[in-house]
């Protein structure tokens, strides 16, 4: 082709640094009715367990809850922090794992998948408090019954979102990759799995907010050592202060594992943020 | 193999590069023949989209299909593509009448441009030959030294959100192009685009097939650009789709959009192939 077209409709794009500047202006911003909120509940709260005469086995007061958790931290909490993050984390990973594995499948296969999406939803329908303790009493007061918990807990958000994800793509841009001779793998790898990517981080946000609460289901059917041990042992003593510090940690981890998540999520897929506010 | 003569634009250069031969190249049984269409028919349930079709584009050759909305224009371009297969009649492109061996030597490129948002303009110009086995960094490098001819340089690293629509139907192209098939099957491609872009890239596209000519088809449902591209054009009923007239367009081949517009025989088609279609909408 002979003739070269030039012109200059270019587009105005702003410069990386800039964009970065005002996203983390904007995300101070963003912060700062949460922290408001924050605030105010913090405030409520010291009001009503200082003065109101509320007695500390019901509700501590904030500075009570902070003193127990430095106070106990290095003999209890420190411990069953590591001990519950370790469940948190791998049963996640193995969660995640099993979830795009088990979407990919089931995308791929018309067969597989009507013969495991009944199964996957009324896998949902098995109520954990229940399937714990069995789980505890197969593998014992061993980290592997946690695992399965927090996997069994979090797949499904995982596996839908990514089901979802990968059939969202346009269908005649899949004409258009038989056109460019592109057989059925090469559309799943360049095409249909990266566009499921934006979804599947929906259902990783959601299952991250999840994991902490079902390690300590399976840390309450029988454990030795957790945050959720910790509370068990606490709420007969009515220590209620050590279990507001340690349902606190949980917490934080909870927000830690989300913002984690969202990085990657930046980091992954970038594209996907043009659009969204 | 007669088609090597007047390699198709992204093929020629983007070819020689080693690399499995995942598409090789067809011979062609019927010199001079690009698409054959004959008696070809496609209902969907009760509708009947298309009946007794019957087309011919010789080899090289520009084909501009005009019809009323509906009338069938886009199924018949994906049977010649080999997307879809019709109840009735056959279609043969160069030497293959199967629908696979019609996907190998035909690219298809539909109105809106379907890039991939992850990839940047060479990644996405890239794709076929990812595709047919080539490295990925060196399809990127084949595809590279194409960019300027679309007036796409300087923008290789750009993603297509940061593109006008103008330059992301360019890289569209491209992509189609690259794919290095013998045959082009437009189905409305600028139809997406505000009408200043629209003409630009309807003379670039002219200027484009006149340097490198390869059998295309071309649909529409704007006259004028039919006539700036095609050498014939075919006018079809609504639906059932069927083949109503076919002119032959006798334009200079110089000159640019705004001259041939102007053109006394341009208007004389333009307003014979509007009247008709207002009969048989």
């Amino acid at each position: 082709m002979s003739t070269t077209v030039t012109r200059p409709d270019e587009p105005a794009v702003a410069s990386p640094q800039r964009s970065f500047r005002r996203s983390a202006a904007s995300s101070v911003r963003r912060a700062l009715p949460a922290a408001a909120i924050l605030l105010a509940i913090a405030g409520i709260w010291e009001a009503v367990s200082h003065w109101f005469g509320v007695p500390d086995y019901v509700l501590p007061s904030l500075d009570r809850i902070a003193s127990t958790g430095i106070s106990d931290w290095s003999g209890t909490l420190a411990s069953a922090t590591w001990v519950t993050t370790k469940e948190v984390v791998l049963g996640y990973l193995l969660s995640v794992v099993l979830a795009v594995t088990l979407a990919f499948a089931l995308h791929s296969s018309r067969v597989v998948r009507n013969a495991v999406y009944p199964l996957l939803i009324g896998s949902q329908a098995v109520p954990v408090v229940v399937i714990a303790p069995v789980l505890a009493i197969i593998f014992g007061y061993t980290i592997t019954p946690k695992l399965i918990v927090v996997a069994l807990i979090c797949f499904f958000p995982i596996v839908v979102n990514t089901i979802d994800g990968l059939a969202s793509v346009d269908p005649e841009l899949l004409r258009v990759m038989r056109t460019l001779d592109g057989n059925r793998w090469a559309t799943l790898r360049r095409v249909e799995a990266p566009a499921a990517l934006p979804s599947m981080f929906s259902g990783l946000r959601i299952a991250a907010t999840y994991a902490p609460i079902g390690a300590v289901f399976g840390e309450y059917a029988g454990s030795q050592n957790g945050l959720g041990y910790v509370m068990i042992q606490a709420i007969p003593q009515l220590e209620t202060d050590l279990v507001f510090a340690a349902i606190f940690i949980l917490t934080a981890e909870a927000i830690l594992l989300f913002i984690a998540v969202s990085v990657l999520e930046r980091i992954v897929c970038p594209w996907a943020r043009e659009g969204k506010r | 193999m007669a088609a090597t003569g007047g390699s198709p634009a992204g093929s020629g250069a983007a070819r020689p590069g080693a690399g499995p031969e995942a598409a090789p190249a067809p011979g062609i049984a019927a010199p001079g023949t690009g698409v054959q269409v004959r008696g070809v028919a496609r209902a969907f349930g009760e509708t009947v989209a298309v009946s007794g079709v019957d087309l011919e584009v010789p080899l090289h050759g520009r084909l501009a299909i005009v019809g009323p909305s509906g009338c069938g224009k886009s199924t018949l371009l994906s049977m010649v593509c080999g997307l879809d297969e019709p109840n009735e009649g056959s279609i043969t492109v160069l030497d293959a009448d199967t629908a696979q061996g019609r996907l190998r030597r035909c690219a298809w490129m539909p109105q809106r441009d379907l890039l991939l948002p992850w990839r940047d303009v060479l990644g996405n110009a890239a794709l076929a030959l990812e595709n047919q086995g080539i490295r990925r960094r060196a399809a990127r490098d084949q595809v590279a030294h194409l960019v300027e001819r679309f007036g796409l340089a300087g923008f290789e690293k750009r993603l297509p959100h940061q593109l006008s629509g103008g330059m992301r139907q360019r890289v569209s192209f491209l992509r189609t192009l690259v794919a290095g098939k013998e045959v082009l099957l437009l189905d409305e491609p600028f139809g997406a685009l505000d009408s200043i872009t629209r003409a630009d890239l309807q003379q670039w596209l002219r200027s484009a097939l006149d340097a490198e000519p390869r059998t295309t088809m071309l649909v529409t449902h704007d006259v004028e650009e039919a006539l700036l591209i095609g050498e014939r054009v075919v006018v079809m009923s609504a639906r059932p789709g069927r083949v109503v007239a076919e002119f032959t367009v006798n334009l200079p081949h110089a000159g640019s959009r705004r001259e041939l517009i102007r053109h006394p025989e341009f208007t004389e088609l333009r307003d014979e192939i509007l009247s008709l279609l207002e009969a048989v909408a």
